[in-house]
């Protein structure tokens, strides 16, 4: 049972660093993509292997499906696909260089692991999930315990859209057409299932691995099929319209709670362990909602326009 | 049983890494998306015998968010090569057009 | 251990040859249509028979469904995603082998 684990686990990593060494150095950008869409998978596995069941869902969805969604979708745009601004070993004396640096790195990354409190903070997470409002540990941390490090973190992904927005208008066709039959069938078929499949992550997300990031990351890359598949996306880009306050959502809706605290409690972010059950899902559903949003667009590549043409 | 179950996993890895040279050999991307596919469909299926062999039922909802996004990988590569449509290039080893 | 497990564990085993085979296909086939043909086997009828036999272990309703779903989703990729890299791979000008 072990050395079979063992196998296994040496197998996950050997083809990870493999993997790791084609996105960057294989010659082609479409290479690169691919193999870095399988990293994706293989990371999944590897989180799996370490008892993250969490981050696997998330790495499942934005790892294997979005990024790899965004990168191809990147390179299509690429006018001429060249491989300009690549990486590349101009010359072998530069090893001489990052070899030792990395080496070190590496052994410095690895002290510092070794040295961290061995229990870690497991103990204490246990401890106090009973006033958590929540049963998944992970859910208690992301937004109970550490609520600031996510609302930061829901606050990079609009900064980021922010940013995207502002580079230009989105392209216009987002996709090609596709004589295909079969895609608007598939849109059809599969975009119950995302739904059914995003609300079960979040609401599983209060007491076993899920939440609002995995069902956000699993509805936006839905969102990103069904573009694909041919629908035309609802989300306008119009300043004071809705999408605008529904992409924001989740960021509002954090700082509210955290100000309402700190006006009613004294400190940023604390809740009264009656309220924190209903006050955590209603996070999760306003942030799930958010990042959803975020991810779909992130996609569009640019601000979409104020009303989408009907195609014909 | 949770031994077989192991035993299983670690043979479809190694089957699923030694397909992936066919990203490496090619030779149309066409061809290597391929492979990035062999690797979604056996991943869902570690993951699968994973969950049973270690009995943590969670990673049966990994595994089903594997198979919903396998379909977004083609779809998203066919749109690429859609929109970047040039035919006769066989391969895009050789020309710089299709990288 | 019950006759179910025993049925369910065989399942299981009989599923992964289409894996190798698949693999086995995807390097060895001379070209993208007949690798298409070789991968999806794997997809149809490998992962049908693994999500079979864990249904058979799983002994709960809940996790039995999602492994139909699973089955179900991948079926539906696989089919259209066959379709779309072939229909890319004919548009792109790639040749059949031995036309």
């Amino acid at each position: 049972m072990d050395w079979l684990a063992h196998t296994f686990d040496g197998l996950l990593g050997l083809a990870l660093l493999w993997l790791a060494w084609q996105a960057m150095h294989a010659p082609g950008l479409f290479r690169s993509v691919v193999s870095y869409m399988v990293f994706g998978l293989v990371m999944a596995l590897i989180w799996v292997r370490l008892e993250a069941p969490d981050i696997a869902l998330a790495e499942a969805a934005i790892g294997a499906g979005a990024t790899g969604a965004l990168l191809l979708s990147a390179l299509a745009r690429l006018k001429d696909g060249s491989d300009a601004g690549r990486l590349h070993w101009r010359h072998p004396a530069e090893l001489v260089f990052w070899l030792p640096f990395a080496a070190v790195t590496a052994l410095v990354l690895g002290l510092t692991a070794w040295q961290l409190p061995a229990p870690g903070l497991g103990v204490d997470v246990a401890r106090t999930l009973g006033q958590s409002g929540v049963d998944n540990p992970v859910t208690a941390v992301l937004l109970n315990f550490r609520s600031f490090d996510t609302l930061l973190e829901i606050g990079v992904l609009l900064v980021g859209v922010v940013a995207i927005w502002s580079l230009g208008p989105a392209p216009s066709p987002i996709v090609p057409k596709m004589p295909s039959p079969a895609l608007p069938a598939l849109g059809r078929a599969l975009f119950p299932v995302f739904v059914l499949a995003a609300t079960y992550l979040l609401w599983r997300g209060s007491h076993a691995p899920g939440g609002a990031f995995q069902a956000g990351a699993v509805m936006g890359a839905g969102g990103i099929l069904m573009v694909l598949a041919g629908a035309r996306p609802w989300l306008t880009g119009e300043e004071q319209g809705p999408w605008r306050w529904l992409l924001s959502l989740g960021l509002v809706a954090m700082l509210a709670v955290a100000v309402a605290m700190a006006a009613l409690a004294g400190t940023f972010f604390a809740y009264p362990p009656a309220l924190a059950a209903p006050l955590i899902l209603a996070l999760e559903i306003s942030a799930a909602l958010s990042i959803a949003l975020l991810m779909f667009a992130v996609y569009l590549c640019g601000r979409p326009p104020d009303h989408w043409e009907a195609e014909d | 049983m949770n031994e077989l179950f192991l035993i299983l996993a670690v043979v479809l890895l190694l089957n699923t890494t030694v397909g992936l040279v066919r990203i490496l050999s090619g030779p149309h991307p066409a061809d290597r998306m391929l492979a990035a596919e062999m690797f979604s469909t056996s991943a869902v299926v570690i993951m699968l015998l994973l969950a049973f062999a270690t009995d943590r039922p969670p990673l049966v909802d990994v595994a089903l968010v594997f198979a919903l996004l396998s379909a977004l990988a083609v779809v998203t590569f066919v749109s690429r090569a859609w929109s970047a449509l040039k035919p006769t290039t066989d391969t895009d080893d050789h020309d710089g057009g299709n990288r | 251990m019950t006759v179910v497990g025993v049925i369910g564990a065989a399942l299981v085993v009989a599923g992964v040859p289409f894996f190798l085979f698949g693999t086995l296909g995807l390097l060895r086939l001379p070209d993208t249509y007949s690798r298409l043909h070789a991968l999806a086997k794997g997809d149809n009828v490998g992962l049908g028979l693994v999500c079979l036999g864990l249904g058979l272990q799983s002994g709960s309703v809940l996790v039995t469904l999602k492994l139909l779903m699973i089955w179900v989703l991948m079926l539906i990729a696989s089919a259209t995603g066959a379709g779309l890299i072939a229909r890319t791979a004919l548009a792109r000008g790639v040749k059949p082998h031995g036309l």
